[in-house]
């Protein structure tokens, strides 16, 4: 069946088998690895992104269900070579130290911070709820969030 | 004895600098073993045995083989004799263990037990193509309980060994039985350490490709052991070592997981060659948590010999630990390296470990951070509370009691071990105050006048890192590492440590430009691909700075020295006469003759003016061998809250103070110190492997295998004390694995502490609101 997507900005179109995964249709179809499956089952949220601006987990959600619709991932956050807010405050912060599940948990930040803007520590963990970390202890991770928003970042 | 370094004030190490391998992470352009396509690639599924313990009867392939797309579909029959079996490199003497093929031959011996392999030419239709397998068991009884495995006429899980016993092992120090003798008393406690799965987010995954013209094998694979892959892996698939690459891209966690050799990296790399394809095989997440190593999984019995004033003699355990099927690559050191740290920080003058490993049809148990010290730490520390509490005196002073003096290191353990540096008090008492202990006392106090259970807990201990010196370990404990100063002036720096998420692109950044007097960005540090890193052992036991950084260490100052000849020709002046100070060779009789790395590099490599006798180019390699283990140390202080209706514990103070000895970067020291005590948190509260009777893994995704969420982490107080090795230049001991080691014990001293006045002894973990919701009840005298 036809798809058509507009990713990162980009419009797509392709053929995919109707059983296609969003997450398969960018990782392999498209060649966008950054988004990662940690899961397969919806709980880790490695494979967040964003579809017509909600975190999703694309290992749960088919290509066909994104059809018509617009994908954010990891590689389109930074626009124009400036990082996001988010991916700075990550940065800064330490956010990370593997890395694996760093995609998936600013996608679900990003959505966060747009929901909520000034969040406290328990909202942050809230927001986050759906996206597992095995390296960092998250408290850097919370850290990153909390850097992000106060440089105001959506 | 090395001196704490001072960095100068524009130096960089000992300042908490973020990552250089940030970026690419933070942009999704990383490259994970999965993200590797290759032309012509094809995608293996591996079909798993869902007994615990079965004859395979027959196994039907044709259905599979014929489905569009499949190229191939191959069983332990056709595998087996053309590759080698799983080697263990620990195997201890009089061994019973069964020989591990990469496939299973006609039995099944543990639920997810490799049976059979389909490759195609998508990952969908490999799946699909598994489903179309019929493989037909027989199942027999399993062995589950690693007690009733030694019970007379109990099942065996490999029936061809007559035993489930693997071996028998004990390491005594000092004179035990007299100094039982002395005891005013024997306080006794048996511990179950819970089996646990280590969850690295991204399960593990290999890319193997044949070059048949070159004869090379390249294999990516997500491993924090390239180097100890490449020793193995070669004469496994008889594929000569020097005609073996091994490539660890971008590693998504592996907490000791990945230090091993697997079943399926051998698989896939024989399938590349007999397929004259690239193969890639990714697992699954239910595959990761049934057929990647598990962790701990002893019950000890143990008993410490006390003074009635809390003077520790001497401790004895008798130790069962679980192998599960078969050995992986370190499986049966894991419980030694537990009786090696059984004394914990202590001046305890005799020990006794008596340790009896049992084979079980489950998953093989091996090396999960912290690696058989958690164990040793969790146990001698939850002692110490028991042996306060069975005489009457407070925790802190037993501890204060048997800690060795600074004064008495290098300390000399019963159990053979020479303890580097310490000050244990110093941690002890830093830790006290971030914790406000008073208050903490009092707050302890007024909160159970009313009516409420509170609990302090408290941590003193110990761990062994930076594994370590080659007498020591299986193959080789010393690390490698290179530097080359570019024609350009620019530095690369590769190291054979293998950094995986650690930081090391980062902290060995660092190392590097102080000591050659460079900006760090003009330093890449390279790591994890055997074709760049010709030598190395790799990242595990918290052993990558110490060791692998050293190495770059000698090899600059073997640069250095070697650079002084080809200044003095250049400044025009003798080679005695010059000195170096970071990034600047000159004379010292007339120190404005000076002359930089970016001068020397060209004309090192241009080669028209060198002295006599100097060979071109600046590069220079080295291996270190340490002397000894490093001992990072520290104390965790914890105060929790248990509400007694539904057993749930909230953690209202988390602090620890860790000495890892000098730190090269104190933001990644603390982000392991976090890392590690989540992981704590995961085995203290929620996390544990069942497998029922029947050897099924109740526990095989992360809807039944609880870890860590945001949530669930208390906002923590940090801090260190520096107390330097003087077994490495650095100064640096190691910090990968002290935060769970030091961490369990305080969040399961705090909640023991918080129950005490209910008179509950000893609960084993995890303390998950049921277990305590239960010991509750049944302390207040049954059902409610």
């Amino acid at each position: 069946m036809k798809v058509r997507i507009r990713v990162n900005g980009t419009p797509r179109e392709h053929d995919v088998e109707p059983r296609t995964l969003l997450v398969q249709y960018l990782r392999e179809t498209l060649g966008l690895t950054g988004t990662h499956v940690g899961c397969e089952t919806t709980i880790c949220g490695a494979c967040t992104v964003l579809l017509d601006g909600k975190a999703v987990k694309a290992c749960t959600v088919l290509a066909a269900q994104a059809d018509g619709g617009e994908v954010t991932t990891i590689e389109g956050l930074a626009q124009d070579g400036k990082l996001h807010p988010v991916q700075e405050g990550f940065w800064e912060c330490h956010g990370l130290q593997c890395g694996f599940c760093t995609p998936g948990m600013i996608m679900a930040a990003v959505q966060l911070l747009k929901r909520n803007p000034e969040p406290d520590r328990e909202a942050i963990c809230h927001g986050l709820e759906g996206n597992l970390c095995r390296c960092t202890g998250y408290s850097h991770i919370i850290d990153a969030v909390a850097h992000a928003a106060k440089k105001g970042g959506k | 004895m090395p001196k704490t370094k001072e960095s100068a004030p524009k130096g960089y190490v000992g300042r908490p600098l973020k990552r250089v391998e940030d970026p690419r992470l933070i942009k999704g352009i990383a490259t994970y073993v999965d993200d590797l396509a290759l032309p012509g690639m094809l995608h293996a599924a591996v079909l798993r045995s869902p007994h615990a313990h079965a004859k395979l009867k027959s196994i039907k392939i044709d259905d599979a083989r014929k489905l569009p797309g499949v190229v191939a579909v191959l069983t332990g029959a056709d595998v087996n004799d053309k590759v080698g079996s799983i080697p263990c490199a620990a195997p201890m003497p009089d061994q019973k263990s069964p020989q591990h093929s990469v496939l299973a031959g006609n039995r099944v011996y543990f639920v997810g037990h490799p049976v059979a392999v389909v490759v195609a030419k998508e990952r969908a239709i490999a799946r699909d193509a598994l489903d179309l397998i019929e493989a037909d068991y027989d199942a027999f009884p399993a062995v589950t309980d690693m007690e009733k495995a030694l019970e007379k006429n109990a099942p065996l899980a490999h029936p061809e060994l007559g035993t489930n016993k693997a071996y028998s092992w004990s390491l005594s120090g000092g004179n035990v039985e007299a100094e039982f003798k002395k005891a005013d008393k024997v306080v006794k406690v048996r511990m179950r350490h819970q089996r646990l799965i280590p969850m690295a987010m991204e399960p593990r995954g290999c890319v193997a490709s044949w070059h048949a013209g070159e004869g090379t094998l390249t294999l990516w694979t997500s491993t924090q052991v390239p180097h100890l892959v490449r020793t193995l892996l070669p004469g496994l698939v008889r594929v000569p070592e020097n005609r073996t690459r091994i490539v660890a891209p971008e590693v998504g966690g592996g907490f000791g997981s990945k230090l091993n050799l697997y079943a399926e990296e051998v698989l896939v790399s024989h399938l590349a060659i007999r397929l004259g394809a690239p193969v890639k095989w990714i697992e699954t997440r239910r595959e990761n948590a049934a057929a990647t190593i598990h962790g701990r999984d002893q019950i000890g019995d143990y008993e410490v010999a006390v003074k009635k004033d809390g003077t520790i003699l001497a401790i004895k355990s008798h130790t069962l630990a679980d192998m599960g099927a078969y050995l992986q690559l370190l499986t049966p050191a894991i419980p030694t390296l537990t009786g090696l740290m059984i004394c914990g920080c202590y001046r305890i003058k005799a020990m006794k470990m008596d340790v009896t490993a049992v084979h079980t049809n489950k998953m093989a148990t091996d090396a999960y951070r912290g690696a058989g010290r958690p164990e040793a730490t969790y146990a001698i520390e939850r002692l110490v509370d028991l042996v306060a509490a069975d005489l009457g005196l407070d925790p802190l002073d037993v501890r204060l009691k048997n800690l060795p003096k600074p004064s008495e290191f290098p300390f000399k353990t019963a159990t053979g071990l020479t303890y580097d540096s310490g000050n244990y008090q110093g941690a002890l008492k830093k830790c006290q105050e971030l914790a406000d202990w008073k208050g903490l006392l009092k707050q302890r106090e007024a909160a159970r006048k009313a009516g409420k259970l509170f609990g302090i807990g408290l941590s003193t201990y110990v761990e062994i890192c930076a594994l370590g010196p080659s007498k020591i370990m299986a193959a080789g404990g010393w690390e490698w590492g290179c530097v080359r100063i570019e024609i350009s002036g620019k530095v690369t720096v590769i190291t054979g440590a293998t950094p995986h998420g650690q930081g090391q692109e980062t902290s060995f950044a660092q190392i590097a430009a102080d000591k050659l007097g460079v900006p760090m960005e003009d330093v890449v540090v390279m790591r994890g691909d055997t074709a760049v890193a010709h030598f190395g052992r790799d990242t595990y036991g918290s052993r990558a700075t110490a060791i692998g950084g050293t190495a770059i260490v000698m090899s600059i100052d073997k640069i250095i020295e070697k650079t002084k000849t080809l200044a003095a020709a250049l400044l025009k002046t003798s080679p005695k006469n010059v000195e170096y100070k970071p990034g600047l060779f000159y004379d010292r009789k007339k120190p404005k003759n000076s002359i930089g790395w970016g001068k020397l590099a060209g004309e090192a490599y241009i080669a028209k003016n060198l002295p006599p006798g100097f060979e071109p180019g600046l590069e220079a390699s080295s291996f270190f061998e340490p002397p000894n283990c490093t001992f990072p140390f520290g104390t965790h202080i914890v105060a929790v809250e248990v509400d007694p209706d539904t057993g749930r514990t909230r953690i209202l103070k988390y602090v620890g103070v860790d000495d890892c000895g000098n730190q090269v970067n104190p933001l990644l020291v603390e982000g392991q110190v976090q890392g590690g005590i989540a992981h704590s948190l995961g085995q203290v509260f929620m996390e544990n492997a069942v497998y029922d009777e029947n050897g099924q893994l109740l526990t095989g995704e992360f809807m039944d295998y609880a870890i860590p969420r945001a949530g669930d982490i208390p906002d923590y107080v940090l801090g260190s004390t520096v107390t330097p090795s003087p077994s490495n230049p650095l100064g640096v001991k190691g910090i990968g694995e002290a935060g769970t080691i030091g961490s369990t014990p305080a969040l399961a001293n705090a909640v023991h502490d918080a129950l005490s006045p209910l008179g509950i002894r000893h609960l084993d973990l995890p303390l998950t609101p049921e277990r305590v919701w239960r010991a509750i009840r049944d302390a207040k005298g049954g059902r409610r």
